[in-house]
């Protein structure tokens, strides 16, 4: 049993969720009459004052194309953005700052290292190893990069639990596998997967790990080293920060290798007709005028996460988990879709003969957003046999109050639709 | 078969069904139980060929031309959408090709449900409306072909 939010608040210092809330100007908004109660936040997490501040004083004071100007704005925006490079190191814990590259977000990170390590790493009759519950970013670029490739696009299966089977994981990983890509943790069930395990069982066999963390980067601790990952990929909207921007993480060695992907302005030393020379690490994945606003959003945003600690946030989320697929487990006729022991604060369930979109337009009625679908992940729900589930996932902004309306939504919606 | 009224009458039926509610409950209980009454479609429609895909829910919907009339039937998983849908096919099954093309469905914008008529909603409802359309203009040119030769 993880502490409770009391524990939370007198040991750590942890604020109150009234007082976390109103950083967020957003959930105090009403929907169809109905306060907001926010559970899409797997999906995008809302944004702080301190988030919109920083971007709104960016483009009231600081605007200017970086790295290039010689005049006193873009040396100001330059630095405002290089500081956002350093607060993502220290945020994952990287060894240096070549080893962040800006991307517009988890997908786009994901294509970058499908496109350039393909390019050099991916062999004819080679095999890219993903696993059965992956959001489509992590299998379709893989799709196309196989398929160019000729190489062989294989998946760790899943069971009824939406854990990974890990001994076929262990039967699949042979020499012939130039790549494991795997996400962290699932968007669709919360799965956390044992990652550390499935690097070390890769590394023993000289073959890199790329890690999905679009999910992950919100809800714990992430240190790069101690997991050993080659690559690292995450969204800035996931964590509080605005949509576009994005981070790929990856292993000097391997980026060095890589050949750069897309061609343009700041990834270039040199230009002539003939012949260009590239940047060096980390500017060579990034061309073009980058999205400089965004990269200023995620420095505030991290800056908002580690003043109130990840192991806290970890902590707070988890009880929020607990106490949320407890309440659902007690409504007659709700199934819970992933139920794994070692979960984030992701929930997932149906409801017994109603199909999810209807759940979902009902709870909307109420001002409860929560997602339905397959959530990008159709081969999950090929997989478990049914056409999405209703998915609630949890912020540490979230209260328990909002728990007790989700059930009573539920409710509502059960007896209105049965 | 019955001669049905113009489609432009039975949407202001529907309209005036609907004003009675003055709340969003009563709304959806009503598409609800609509949704459960009518077993709109024969089973034996219910095929991959005339599904239409939404990425949340499906929706089977099937044409045809009896009397120069065009029938529709169509179903769906979801029962908030298959509630819209039978209203739908309210209006526009019983009518000719040329009718159903030229029908300008306000309806559901005046019944305060236009947010499931959105395309991100994508529940298959805008494609059913899209399909229900491209069949009567293929009926249409059916006719025309057959009345030429």
């Amino acid at each position: 049993m993880s502490a409770n939010i009391h524990e939370l608040i007198v040991l750590n210092n942890f604020p109150t969720v009234e007082e976390i809330r109103k950083d967020f100007p957003i959930l105090s908004t009403k929907v169809h009459g109905n306060p907001l109660i926010y559970l899409d936040n797997a999906a995008t997490s809302q944004k702080p004052l301190q988030v919109i501040e920083a971007i709104d004083h960016y483009y009231k004071y600081e605007n200017a194309n970086i790295h290039r100007g010689v005049h006193y704005l873009s040396a100001t925006a330059t630095e405002a953005y290089e500081a956002c490079r350093v607060k993502v190191r220290d945020f994952i814990n990287a060894r240096s700052l070549s080893e962040v590259i800006f991307t517009s977000g988890t997908t786009d990170s994901i294509n970058l290292v499908a496109s350039s390590f393909s390019r050099k790493f991916l062999k004819k009759g080679g095999k890219i190893l993903i696993s059965a519950l992956e959001h489509h970013s992590n299998i379709v670029p893989w799709q196309l990069a196989c398929e160019q490739y000729e190489a062989e696009l294989v998946v760790i299966p899943m069971n009824h639990t939406g854990e990974l089977v890990i001994e076929e994981f262990y039967k699949l990983l042979d020499e012939s596998v130039c790549l494991v890509a795997i996400s962290h943790i699932s968007n669709s069930l919360g799965t956390i997967n044992p990652v550390k395990e499935m690097i070390d069982a890769a590394h023993a066999l000289n073959i890199p790990v790329l890690l999905d963390g679009a999910q992950s980067i919100a809800h714990q601790t992430i240190d790069v080293q101690a997991l050993d990952c080659d690559f690292f990929t995450f969204s800035a909207h996931k964590i509080l920060g605005p949509t576009g921007f994005g981070v790929l993480y990856g292993k000097e060695k391997l980026l060095e290798a890589m050949p750069p992907w897309k061609g343009g302005g700041e990834m270039i030393k040199t230009v002539s007709f003939t012949k260009t020379t590239y940047n060096e690490l980390p500017f060579k994945f990034e061309a073009g005028t980058p999205h400089i606003a965004g990269g200023i959003g995620l420095s505030a945003a991290i800056t908002y996460l580690m003043n109130l600690g990840m192991d806290n946030i970890e902590k707070a989320e988890q009880v929020l988990l607990e106490k949320s697929t407890y309440a659902l487990s007690q409504i007659e006729g709700v199934e819970l879709i992933g139920t794994s022991a070692n979960k984030a604060s992701i929930v997932s369930f149906n409801v017994k003969g109603v199909h999810p979109y209807d759940v979902g337009v009902i709870l909307d009625q109420l001002g409860i957003a929560v997602r339905t679908g397959h959530h990008c992940t159709q081969p999950i729900m090929d997989f478990l046999g049914i056409p999405g589930t209703v998915r609630a996932s949890f912020c540490f902004y979230n209260s328990e109050e909002e728990i007790y309306r989700l059930d009573k939504g539920i409710r509502k919606a059960i007896t209105m639709l049965s | 078969m019955t001669d049905t009224a113009p489609i432009e009458e039975i949407q202001s039926l529907l309209v005036e069904d609907f004003s009675i509610f003055d709340n969003w409950m009563d709304k959806y209980e009503l598409i609800i139980q609509l949704g459960k009454e009518l077993p709109l479609i024969d089973e034996q429609f219910k095929t991959d060929d005339n599904i239409i895909k939404g990425c949340q829910s499906r929706v089977w919907l099937h044409a045809e031309q009896i009397d120069s009339k065009v029938i529709f039937t169509a179903d769906s998983d979801a029962i908030i959408t298959k509630g819209l849908v039978s209203l739908i096919v309210k209006v526009l099954s019983g009518h000719t090709p040329k009718e159903i093309v030229e029908a300008n469905l306000h309806f559901i914008d005046e019944i305060g449900l236009q947010q499931h008529l959105s395309p991100t909603r994508s529940n298959g409802l805008l494609s059913m409306i899209k399909q229900m359309k491209l069949f009567g203009l293929a009926f249409q040119i059916q006719n025309t072909n057959s009345q030429k030769s």
